[in-house]
């Protein structure tokens, strides 16, 4: 039991270094607007894959380098200590582009692969909608046959990036006459249609990192379709299979930053820090942190040994966002009255923990919901039975509809 | 990256669970429970110590099997699991691992293979009253050699031949080796039966120190260190039988037409031990790779292990009652043996409380650092 590279991965991994040390770009990123972050990252992706940095696992003739998972994590890793830009490119090469290699045709591959890898061209996911959150396979958004094309008509919502997405995968329903899952179809589509409308959803964080998509008459090809018409369902999971590794865990202050804001806040005769109730709750979040840590730590060594990691790595999202925001309300508790105070030139920590008490809400819903992973931790890790299910039989257009 | 069991470890450990799956059964530890004049099951601890288990991590020049510590943990884990009714912790994670760490090569020489080959029960006492353990309330004292004073509870002290004692000498705490033979024991009524504990009373016992004079309190934190890491396997073993143990009855009981694995209530439950235990194991692992390599971080590491193993394994073996409803309180049903032994384990090497606070001091010193 050990932490080191073996003596494959060590060379990989000083090859990287080198690589990055010669081309990373050395930007301050922090403060720059979204259009020249997304400029940097397009030149540092075009870089990648020249390189053949981008893709590591995918073939080399899909413009990958054929190589393997844990060499994946070593460049991430490392490209992560460069501060290089990126981020753009996660859900796109993540998700929609390998459910567009499982279900289109090659001259479509050979159309869009190559430029999603070198980031000229960027992709977004469009299946929540308003009422079909947690249980996607409600969506209402429909195409409707039209001679050799289909047209979209409805509405998408939480969707990360569309806002700068050339194309989107969506999955719309083309048959309301049975049950849910079986009515559905997916399709790849120009973002830049005219009858596709991106309007930022101004989050209760204040930011917008997610946008509503209207769709209005939206044509599109037949040959645009991924799978048989009434398959969607099937292929959104082999999408979805993909989130979890497209959506990480939890970013933003973690102990050593609650430590140090507590050690610098008076209380009593001595620091916030020396409060025993204080204390029992730093140390149960070090022991979170860490323990996510090294449970990744166990992922990546079955990644090293050519296995595949085990569904330990579904716990990640649930203990880190509901930590952030445990942790985050304490640091409001340390800093009494001032807690409230959310100017980043007035709050400690430029008012990190105030901005993740806001930010972490979302986080417990995003990507799955809390429960929806204690489901899936149930169902899929322990082999419990699902839930039952009042509208499997039941035509999609009788079902009960709420907000 | 190598942050696992190797396979050699894990078909040690696969081995482990065959045997103990065949000797080490509930029954075997019912018998213990239910006898109050019996205090471990000495045929299995017999077995236990023909498979060398008690050697594991002891040298080969000192008659053990001169593995590691990881290996040690394996067999830990699954000790653990079967909840088993021998003096395993008290003799080999504390009075061992005691020795090996501040024994001198003649002490070593004459303990050590005693306990590879299961002729020496060993213990560890250090509590003598309600709260935690403290230098300057010691009452145990040692002059001329002759040890008197009170420890209370201290597991396995019925049944154990020789113990680690911290006691003061000239008014510094230290530890000491007493042969357990002329001292007076009283077994003592404890939450868990099938591991004995008694109350020891020292009149002028001899004691031969163990480690520097003074170093006591220093060398029974480093003692414990190491015993909280072992211990932390055989909690992650339990907890992980309490989630299969709640699994398989939710799976099979039914209420309201269907089975209870089905409702939320249930399903969430069992995700909620699922991510403790998951947790728990991560942080004993990193427990494991610093007591093998006697990395600095020990200390912390421990401290880490320690907490998520005794939270994980009470949270799962209460869950578990919960689950199985009211058979879950009766004497019949298993869930009672592990919501003991959660508790046994969780305070034997100190509670999480005293711990939280070693590891919030010990992180203060490294941010300031």
């Amino acid at each position: 039991m050990d932490f080191n590279d073996t003596p494959e991965e060590a060379a990989f991994r000083s090859e990287a270094r080198a690589w990055l040390e010669a081309n990373a770009p050395k930007v301050n990123l922090n403060g720059k607007p979204e259009a020249e972050l997304l400029k940097l990252a397009k030149a540092w992706q075009a870089k990648k894959a020249e390189a053949r940095y981008a893709c590591i696992t995918w073939p080399k003739a899909l413009g990958g380098r054929g190589g393997t998972p844990i060499q994946q994590v070593i460049f991430s890793q490392e490209e992560g200590k460069v501060g290089a830009p990126r981020g753009f490119f996660d859900i796109g090469l993540g998700m929609c582009i390998p459910t567009l290699m499982a279900f289109s045709d090659d001259a479509t591959k050979e159309r869009f692969v190559g430029p999603a890898v070198r980031g000229e061209e960027i992709w977004c996911q469009l299946f929540s909608e308003p009422s079909a959150g947690s249980d996607v396979a409600g969506l209402r958004t429909k195409a409707v046959r039209d001679g050799d094309d289909w047209v979209i008509n409805g509405q998408k919502v939480w969707t990360s990036g569309a806002h700068y997405c050339d194309f989107g995968i969506v999955l719309v329903r083309t048959d309301p006459d049975v049950p849910k899952h079986k009515g559905l179809t997916m399709f790849w589509i120009d973002m830049h249609d005219p009858g596709v409308t991106v309007k930022p959803i101004h989050q209760m964080s204040g930011g917008s990192n997610f946008n509503e998509v209207y769709f209005e008459n939206v044509r599109v090809k037949d040959s645009q379709r991924l799978g048989p018409v009434g398959d969607g369902w099937k292929v959104a999971l082999v999408t979805l299979m993909n989130e979890r590794l497209a959506v990480g865990g939890a970013t933003g202050p973690n102990y050593p930053e609650l430590l140090s804001l507590a050690r610098s806040t008076p209380s009593g005769e001595s620091s916030a820090l020396e409060d025993q109730a204080f204390r029992e709750k730093l140390a149960d979040w070090y022991v979170q942190a860490e323990g996510l840590k090294l449970t990744r730590f166990r992922s990546i060594t079955a990644l090293s040994r050519g296995q595949t990691p085990g569904p330990e790595a579904s716990i990640g999202k649930i203990v880190s966002a509901n930590q952030l925001q445990a942790m985050s309300t304490e640091a409001m508790e340390v800093l009494d009255q001032y807690g409230i105070i959310s100017d980043p030139e007035l709050a400690p920590l430029e008012a990190g923990f105030q901005q993740s008490v806001m930010w972490s809400a979302g986080l417990r819903i995003a990507g799955g919901t809390d429960e929806i992973l204690k489901n899936i931790i149930a169902e899929r890790v322990l082999g419990l039975p699902g839930d039952v299910r009042v509208d499997k039989d039941v035509a999609f257009k009788d079902m009960p509809t709420g907000l | 990256m190598n942050f696992d069991y190797s396979d050699d470890q894990k078909f040690l450990k696969s081995e482990a669970r065959k045997f103990l799956d065949a000797r080490a059964t509930a029954k075997v530890n019912r018998a213990v429970l239910d006898d109050p004049t019996k205090s471990y099951d000495a045929d299995l601890w017999t077995a236990v110590a023909e498979m060398g288990w008690l050697g594991t991590a002891i040298p080969e020049e000192h008659g053990g099997l001169g593995l590691g510590h990881v290996e040690l943990c394996a067999i830990a884990e699954e000790l653990g699991r079967v909840v088993a009714p021998i003096p395993f912790a008290s003799t080999v994670y504390f009075f061992a691992e005691a020795v090996m760490l501040a024994g001198s090569e003649a002490q070593k020489a004459d303990l050590l293979p005693k306990v590879a080959s299961g002729e020496l029960i060993g213990c560890f006492a250090t509590s003598e009253g309600p709260g935690a353990v403290a230098a300057d309330r010691l009452s145990c004292t040692v002059d001329g050699g002759k040890l008197s004073g009170v420890k209370i509870p201290v597991t396995d002290g019925d049944i154990a031949h020789k113990a680690v004692v911290l006691a003061s000498e000239g008014g510094k705490p230290s530890l000491f080796i007493v042969d357990l033979s002329g001292v007076t024991r009283e077994t003592l009524k404890t939450l868990d039966p099938s591991r004995s504990a008694a109350k020891l009373t020292f009149s002028g016992a001899p004691a031969e120190r163990l480690g520097g004079v003074g170093e006591g309190i220093a060398l029974m934190e480093a003692v414990f260190d190491r015993a909280a890491v072992l211990i932390a396997f055989e909690q992650v073993g339990g907890a992980d039988k309490c989630l299969e143990m709640a699994k398989e009855y939710a799976l099979g009981r039914y209420a309201f037409g269907r089975t209870i694995a089905g409702y939320q209530a249930i399903k969430h439950k069992l995700a909620d031990i699922y991510v403790k235990n998951e947790l728990a194991r991560s942080n004993a692992y990193y427990g494991a790779w610093a007591l093998n390599t006697s990395a600095s971080e020990l200390p912390i590491a421990a401290s880490a292990a320690r907490i998520a193993g005794s939270e994980a394994f009470w949270f799962a073996a209460k869950e578990n009652v919960q689950t199985h409803g009211g058979m879950g309180f009766t004497w019949a049903v298993d869930c009672h043996l592990y919501y003991r032994r959660a508790k046994q384990l969780g305070l034997v090497a100190g509670a999480a409380r005293s711990w939280k606070e070693r590891l919030v001091s010990q992180l203060e010193r490294r941010n300031a650092a």
